[in-house]
């Protein structure tokens, strides 16, 4: 065989390969608020092979997805970890109406096991860096700035914190052993036997209540609305719950 | 709310401190890059360069480990009573002296191998000692690649941004930097803040390559 026709080989090959990899169904973009990403993965898992529809997932603080978007980031569906800001986007005219997917909950986390943690521990104050997710971004980093006020330990501890971009990255600090403890949600630690945790009682933070919404950008992709009702579905809450949500 | 100059002043800060370590530390390595024939030239050579190509994710990962409380470098800081370094000032010097490093180097080691051996051969022949050769003869016919290893250094690290991302968690007046600072506003939709900060870094960076150029052509 001639090289040039070799070469042209490669190229019959080349072609083949990539347009197999674009063929199929355009797939559906969905933001999603970092706490989410565990059961995320399980639901999308589960929702591409029920529906056959491919999902392609951004995962990032609510604060910073609700900012690309408002740019014109190509999403169809946003999963955001408060109320706020898929109400503003919807009384703009860029999403549908919310719904709620799930309620989480903040836990403060040591990735070590030792002593029981407690609102004595943040009195207490026997450690060098706490982390917390940018509270102007991260919903969850809002709740752990009022679970701080509510004990009247704020302004102490302030120079202790160390601010992940997203919840994600609070965890991370802390599962690298950078920072004793971090204030992190309940679904990045429940399921897993690393460490130890103090789940916050509901009194000292607003519910953090994450609401839902397809994007107009989306236009009317039945896939958004079809991904939307997954979420409501049965089987979607249990494992939505597993992963230490509330739903409705 | 921490007053807009913080992370102005521990940006010029954080530069200095780089600035000057690696010039300390950079001329003796990029003297012995120049002149030595062993071969590990270069081995070191590359590992010099190596953060003009890698993405700062990995430094900033790597650095994490190191520096945590089960790496040798947090073990070693431990030690000396330190605490970890991640998350801390001099957290940040030495995540920047790594990623500025071949920035400071190459040039020194470029204005080096122009010299030469000519120029130095000629001081021995006048009975200058080692150390007057390479003082009153190398370093000042090398000064354009000082000064330009020495700007590059500190524009370099003004312009840090993915390390520190990864290994300041943020703290202003500790690891909260103009880059960092700028991107944290972007994100919380304070625009009016950010255009401060970012225009006057574009002016500022501006600034320093525009001068760079006119000193280093005066200076030739």
């Amino acid at each position: 065989m001639t090289s040039a026709k070799r070469f042209s080989w490669i190229w019959v090959f080349a072609i083949g390969l990539f347009s197999a990899a674009g063929a199929g169904a355009e797939p559906l973009r969905i933001a999603v608020a970092a706490n989410f990403t565990a059961a995320m993965q399980v639901l999308g898992e589960r929702f591409e092979q029920l529906s056959g529809q491919p999902l392609s997932v951004s995962y990032g603080s609510t604060g910073k997805l609700y900012a690309q978007i408002l740019q014109g980031a190509p999403f169809d569906v946003f999963l955001a970890a408060d109320q706020q800001r898929p109400r503003l986007l919807y009384q703009r005219g860029l999403a549908g109406q919310p719904f709620t997917y799930a309620t989480g909950r903040l836990v403060l986390w040591s990735a070590k096991r030792g002593e029981a943690l407690g609102a004595q521990t943040l009195k207490v104050g026997g450690f060098h860096k706490l982390a917390v997710a940018n509270p102007k971004t991260a919903p969850y980093g809002a709740a752990a700035l009022s679970v701080m006020r509510a004990l009247g330990v704020a302004e102490r501890l302030r120079r202790r914190l160390v601010t992940g971009e997203s919840i994600a990255q609070a965890y991370q600090f802390v599962a690298s052993g950078n920072a004793e403890l971090g204030f992190v949600a309940l679904a990045q630690v429940v399921l897993t036997d690393a460490g130890h945790y103090w789940l916050i009682p509901q009194d000292l933070y607003p519910p953090i209540h994450q609401d839902a919404v397809a994007l107009a950008r989306g236009g009317d992709k039945p896939a958004a609305a079809e991904f939307l009702a997954y979420l409501r579905t049965r089987a979607a809450r249990a494992v939505i719950e597993r992963y230490g949500y509330a739903t409705d | 709310m921490e007053p807009y100059w913080e992370p102005v002043w521990l940006t010029l800060k954080l530069a200095t401190v780089t600035t000057v370590i690696l010039l300390l530390a950079g001329t003796p390595l990029a003297w012995w890059l120049a002149k030595t024939r062993s071969w590990g030239r270069d081995l070191v050579g590359s590992l010099v360069a190596l953060p003009l190509v890698l993405p700062p994710t990995v430094l900033g990962f790597y650095l994490l480990l190191l520096l945590g409380p089960d790496g040798p470098l947090g073990r070693l800081t431990q030690g000396l009573g330190l605490g970890t370094l991640a998350f801390t000032f001099p957290g940040l010097v030495v995540g920047s002296v790594l990623y500025s490093l071949p920035f400071v180097v190459q040039p020194i080691r470029n204005a080096f191998e122009a010299l030469g051996e000519r120029p130095l051969e000629v001081a021995a022949t006048l009975r200058a000692s080692p150390l007057a050769r390479f003082f009153d003869v190398a370093v000042p016919l090398a000064r354009t690649g000082f000064l330009t290893g020495a700007v590059l250094g500190f524009a370099h690290t003004v312009g840090e941004f993915g390390v520190v991302l990864m290994i300041g968690g943020n703290i202003p007046g500790e690891t909260k930097v103009l880059s960092v600072a700028i991107y944290d506003h972007v994100e919380a939709l304070e625009w009016a803040q950010a255009h401060w900060l970012a225009a006057g870094m574009l002016v500022f960076s501006f600034a320093v390559i525009f001068t760079m150029y006119r000193v280093e052509k005066r200076w030739r």
